[in-house]
């Protein structure tokens, strides 16, 4: 498995857009990704478990992944994170 | 396929014609109470991703469309919700558990909507998201329209059961040539929205939904509420010169009622609701010659206080200012529309029954309540208030009515004339009385021995029956005789030729709903006094009330007819 933490960039939280982009990422790498908040898990590939995570800006999430080859592509995904989507 | 020609009957809130394409604003569907549980998972989930695309297809396709920035965006999100994989498997899982297809979709969305709305803030704001695709999942499922306004692209009459405030919002006035719907009154939002844009407009059209469809052209008239669908060219020609014609008429018509040499006629609101007398008084009319107080009463389980009663009534006469005048109608309740305070036993005959006044007189204590809030609502207000009770037969009733009114200091009291006794005995009620009110409507039933709400018995429930006519000019001659007030209340008020026989009768006020006064006025301007006695002799004297009416229309003035 495959993890990695990010300090979410986006100072709006991961609400709408930034979850929706966010969102349609981990769907184009084709592998199954869980974002996890506190006790609270979702499915990263979904914008919607993700907002019902309410996660705001500066907050820290982890990502994982059992697909062992997916190393580079949660590197991404992680680095994605930190950066203000909502103004993207 | 175009529907075949008919012709419809709504109520006309906005006067002006047009004739176009239909556009149907669609209600949420909700969920279908009568579908099976899920049994065969492969192909409800067929189904679920069959409606899934199509709903995203249509969000996108609008979204490609649409013209202004804001528009697109909103578009676009919510067609990314609608593909969103967590809301998917989620309504899979409800599926799963066996729940019908409609209601694993509600039960998904009301989840996420929940989770979302604890969270506050901008997370909340996207309850409405889940919302509407909820509701285009569920419609496209059970193949009914999308729910809210449509993609407008050409300009289009608007068919709705009614419109809701949301949804009026996002009409663009330049492309709704007119608005047509099954429900909603004459105060209903969508009424005053059309007023307001000044939209062609017709409310409570019946049977509108099942009669127009998506591919029909559809002819309206917002001045008298007709609706033809699928109208033949020499229809909109005649619609279009019948509303110029129309607006011609009314040209002018403002100020107090009355006939062309001068004898005064007062044009009344009847109203039911605060919000009724907020609307009314803003029309050019004097006054409300019949609030129904019953509002504050019907599907309540304990009576109203003196307080809320007070406060209510206040209103009303300040809604009216102190120069127009309010007649209130005490609490007209009966077994057919029965309290649950007032312990009324079954009757097999409700309109025979203990009501109106009759019932007042057995709840001493509901009708002291009622007089003492408007003697509080009176003096808090100097508004001109006159205070009636309904089903009133006989002089004793109208004294003992009168008595305690006037014990709490109210400054006018009166009577309604329904019931045939009061209407021969006017002139003995009126002695003990300061007006009388006539309400048309059961007047009729109790005269023609025929039940109001049974349809089939219409053509004998006429104001023009002449039977009924006499009785109204018993009540007049009543008036006369003892120099009181004599108005009408009931339907036959607003109908123009029906009024100038009233006011040849000797009515001195006719409350109709407010949106019929205009008409009323200049159809009594068109006409000297003398004329209106001569139509009411003529209708008296006539067979039938067909004959009555007839009559009526020969020595009317020929631009009366474009009124009616």
């Amino acid at each position: 498995m495959i993890t990695r933490t990010a300090v979410v960039g986006a100072s709006v939280g991961l609400h709408a857009r930034p979850a929706a982009l966010f969102a349609q990422a981990v769907d184009d790498k084709g592998i199954d990704v869980t974002m996890t908040f506190g006790d609270e898990e979702a499915d990263a590939s979904s914008a919607l478990e993700i907002m019902t995570l309410g996660v705001k800006g500066g907050d820290t999430v982890t990502i994982s992944t059992d697909d062992d080859s997916a190393g580079a592509a949660m590197d991404e995904l992680a680095e994605m994170l930190t950066r203000d989507l909502d103004a993207e | 396929m175009a529907s075949e020609h008919k012709v419809l009957h709504g109520i006309g809130v906005c006067a002006g014609t047009a004739s176009g394409p239909v556009a149907f604003v669609a209600q949420a569907p909700g969920v279908d109470e009568n579908e099976p549980k899920s049994t065969d998972l492969e192909a409800d989930t067929a189904r679920l991703d069959d409606a899934r695309a199509k709903v995203i297809d249509t969000l996108v396709q609008r979204a490609d469309k649409a013209t202004d920035e804001k528009s697109k965006g909103v578009l676009k999100a919510t067609a990314q919700m609608a593909g969103d994989k967590g809301l998917y498997k989620s309504i899979v899982k409800h599926l799963k558990a066996g729940e019908g297809m409609t209601h694993a979709v509600a039960g998904a969305a009301s989840e996420y909507a929940a989770k979302l709305a604890k969270l506050g803030g901008y997370f909340a704001e996207r309850v409405t998201d889940i919302n509407d695709v909820r509701d285009r999942l569920i419609a496209e499922l059970r193949g009914l329209p999308a729910p809210g306004v449509p993609d407008i692209t050409e300009p289009v009459i608007i068919v709705a059961r009614d419109l809701a405030p949301a949804e009026t919002a996002t009409l663009h006035p330049g492309q709704v040539l007119g608005i047509i719907t099954q429900e909603g009154g004459p105060t209903s939002h969508t009424a005053i929205l059309a007023a307001q844009l000044g939209i062609p407009c017709a409310v409570k059209t019946k049977g509108a939904l099942d009669a127009i469809t998506a591919d029909d052209i559809v002819a309206l008239d917002g001045g008298v509420g007709e609706v033809i669908v699928s109208p033949t060219d020499d229809e909109v020609a005649q619609l279009k010169d019948r509303a110029a014609r129309r607006a011609k008429a009314l040209a002018g018509s403002s100020g107090e009622g009355a006939t062309r040499d001068g004898h005064r006629v007062a044009l009344l609101a009847n109203i039911g609701t605060v919000d009724d007398a907020m609307n009314a008084a803003k029309f050019d009319l004097e006054g409300s010659g019949l609030f129904r107080s019953e509002f504050l009463f019907l599907g309540r389980d304990e009576a109203p206080t003196v307080e809320e009663q007070t406060e209510t009534y206040t209103k009303v006469l300040n809604a009216f200012g102190k120069d127009r005048h309010v007649v209130v109608r005490t609490l007209d309740a009966g077994a057919d529309k029965p309290l649950k305070f007032a312990n009324q036993e079954h009757e097999d005959n409700p309109a025979l029954g203990v009501r109106g006044l009759r019932l007042g007189m057995r709840r001493v204590d509901l009708l002291d309540t009622q007089l003492q809030a408007l003697a509080n609502a009176y003096q808090a207000t100097g508004g001109d208030l006159w205070v009636m009770a309904p089903m009133v037969s006989t002089v004793d009733e109208a004294e003992w009515f009168a008595q305690k009114a006037r014990s709490y200091g109210l400054p006018k009291v009166g009577v309604m004339v329904e019931v045939p006794a009061a209407a021969i005995r006017s002139a003995q009620i009126l002695s003990v009385v300061d007006f009388c009110s006539i309400g048309t409507n059961d007047l009729s039933q109790y005269t023609m021995a025929a039940d109001r709400l049974n349809g089939e018995l219409a053509n004998l429930l006429t104001p023009w029956q002449p039977a009924v006519l006499h009785m109204i000019k018993a009540a007049c001659d009543g008036g006369a005789a003892t120099g009181k007030h004599v108005g009408v209340c009931g339907e036959a008020g607003g109908d123009p030729l029906m009024a100038l026989v009233l006011a040849g009768l000797g009515v001195q006020s006719l409350s109709m709903a407010p949106t019929k006064v205009n008409a009323v006025r200049a159809a009594l301007r068109m006409h000297d006094f003398s004329t209106c006695q001569q139509m009411a002799a003529y209708a008296l004297d006539a067979r039938t009330a067909e004959d009555a009416r007839k009559a009526v229309i020969a020595i009317a003035d020929p631009m009366l007819l474009d009124l009616l």
